[in-house]
């Protein structure tokens, strides 16, 4: 195999190279340098890259690990000792990380080598990552449009050959949308399935890492290697880690999906709705048996979602004052001073927004109004899944109601931004696992645009909408599909 | 609910020790107030009887053993610091 046709392959693929000794570890990243040379100029998915490092580790690895000898970009929130942590913010504009955070060095044991930090929205707020403090990351299927956000970098790297695979966070949709706008497989796996020591915390109790992949089943393999608990996470689960990759592929006889009635809510894009319904009737001809459900408090979760995640925000947020690392303003007159101009300049539009948002819904008089009626309703929209769970194994539904929309077309709108979350919050705000995989295309302004098909399975029930997302993914090919940037 | 209308922004800016120019002020004013006005909706729940959720799926006394171990030595620590002299962060002034 030629070289330059490696950063094609899903990293199942490469590894049955890479274990055949056909190609070594360094031709890899040889490979893939090469191609992030030649797409990333135009795509702006990554924020820092080290290849000299990674060389050095490439030499060292042993490719009969289970990831072992293939490099994975890194969302620029997630901690790789020795590499910079922006955040994608100012405020971290010169920020190296002193440690790994846990999930770098599970990947690490595995024998994964970490390459490149990819970009996002600012503190992973936003959902086109135009919110990010350096430069936006472009569609590689349309370039004039966004790749999704905040995980928008690692989406447009994976979906380019420009990554092999990536981690995300997703504290609201932010690994599953992106995942859907650019043609890849995203997952947010149950809240505390993996750890987050050395994750930039958004919203602690929403935030989780996860993967973004070519195929299902290289999702599989990466979310294997990182979950698990963590002494150094207390939210992080105690139970243990399924062979998520030998459960892949079960059929889909006496499986049960279903198919709640509420996302099909007014402006989800007609196109995005003939392949939702196509994709349900191809579960249906794979053995799978689709039942209606419901979930009430649908409707609601993007309000919850603004009050809980903004309330978090503000208080992690608190810790970025210009004393033990990030920018500092100069000359400071006092300390009120001090932090209010470091934050003044280290931090952009979206995340002061959220930062007012969160402290007024935590403040005096606000917080039972506010806070803890959006946490009784979050306790509403938790027990919709658990009822639905009761009947089906998992639930369908579109990722996004439209595809990729264009560059700025709504950044001035904050409120339209946050709906395109509207199908991806729920999951979060009821700790639920998801995966978004591509089920189709919609053609637009004569452009092919990615549509993503989301699965959600019950707390701790990844192997399972993992063998369900892998049946339909290997009975279609838009997978296979790659996008015009050459 | 409150009055949605009610969000002073430039009080709640400083609460939050971030300074805002008069133009985000006004913007962020506006926004907000769109933001609130949306989620006003839920106010239409009944939630007398609910249980507020703090974390999505119950964790209790999580504990581990409380040993030593390695970690940062102070110049680790030090290593992003805006300012620093010998091994300790140099910060703004805090009392007259």
């Amino acid at each position: 195999m030629k070289l330059a046709d490696l950063p094609a392959l899903t990293i199942a693929d490469l590894q049955t190279l890479l274990r055949r000794g056909e190609v070594s570890p360094t031709d890899v990243l040889k490979a893939l340098r090469a191609r992030i040379e030649k797409v990333d100029l135009t795509l702006d998915a990554y924020l820092s890259l080290d290849f000299e490092t990674a060389v050095k580790e490439a030499e060292k690895t042993d490719v009969n690990l289970p990831l072992g000898g293939v490099p994975i970009a890194i969302k620029d929130i997630i901690n790789v000792a020795g590499q910079p942590c922006t955040c994608a913010s100012k405020i971290l504009g010169n920020y190296r990380s002193p440690y790994d955070a846990t999930v770098i060095r599970n990947l690490r044991a595995a024998g994964a080598i970490p390459l490149g930090k990819t970009n996002m929205d600012e503190f992973a707020m936003g959902s086109s990552t135009e919110n990010s403090g350096f430069k936006p990351t472009r569609n590689p299927w349309d370039l004039s449009r966004v790749p999704g956000g905040s995980s928008g970098g690692s989406a447009a790297a994976v979906a380019a050959d420009a990554a092999f695979g990536a981690f995300g966070t997703d504290t609201g949709g932010s690994i599953r949308q992106p995942a859907a706008l650019s043609g890849v497989v995203g997952v947010k796996p149950t809240y505390g399935r993996v750890s987050r020591f050395g994750v930039t915390a958004f919203a602690s109790s929403l935030d989780q890492v996860g993967s973004l992949t070519k195929t299902v089943r290289d999702a599989a393999m990466l979310m294997r290697a990182i979950s698990g608990p963590d002494p150094q996470d207390s939210t992080s689960l105690n139970e243990p880690v399924a062979d998520y990759v030998a459960a892949l592929d079960r059929d889909l006889r006496g499986v049960r999906l279903g198919l709640p009635k509420e996302y099909l809510i007014e402006g989800i894009d007609s196109q995005v709705k003939s392949a939702m319904d196509a994709a349900v009737k191809h579960f249906g001809s794979l053995g799978a048996e689709i039942v209606d459900v419901s979930l009430p408090h649908t409707e609601y979760g993007v309000a919850v979602y603004y009050f809980v995640a903004t309330a978090e925000a503000s208080a992690n947020l608190a810790r970025f004052d210009g004393v033990r690392y990030g920018h500092r303003a100069e000359n400071p007159r006092d300390l009120l001073d001090h932090y209010g101009r470091t934050r003044e300049e280290g931090f952009g539009a979206e995340v002061k927004r959220r930062i007012i948002l969160g402290t007024y819904v935590l403040s005096s008089g606000y917080y039972d109004a506010y806070y803890i009626r959006a946490q009784k309703v979050r306790e509403l929209i938790r027990q919709d899944f658990a009822n639905a769970f009761q009947k089906v194994d998992a639930i369908i539904s579109p990722t996004s109601p439209v595809p990729a929309f264009k560059l700025g077309e709504r950044t001035s709108d904050p409120l339209q931004m946050y709906l395109a979350d509207v199908f991806t919050i729920p999951a979060n705000l009821a700790g639920i696992c998801g995966v978004s995989l591509p089920c189709g295309f919609a053609k637009v302004d004569g452009k092919q645009l990615p549509i993503g098909l989301q699965l959600l399975g019950k707390p701790l029930d990844e192997g399972r909408i993992f063998q369900i997302a892998n049946a339909y993914e290997q009975s279609t090919d838009w997978h296979k599909q790659k996008p015009p940037i050459q | 609910m409150p009055d949605t209308s009610g969000i002073d922004v430039g009080y709640v800016a400083k609460l939050a020790r971030l300074n805002l120019s008069d133009e985000e002020t006004q913007l962020f004013q506006k926004q907000l107030g769109d933001v609130l006005q949306y989620a006003d909706k839920l106010r239409q729940i009944d939630v007398s009887h609910v249980e507020a959720l703090a974390h999505a799926i119950p964790v209790f006394n999580v504990f581990r053993e409380d040993e030593p171990r390695d970690w940062f030595t102070a110049e680790e620590a030090l290593s992003n610091a805006p300012r620093q002299a010998n091994n300790l962060f140099i910060v703004t002034k805090v009392v007259e």
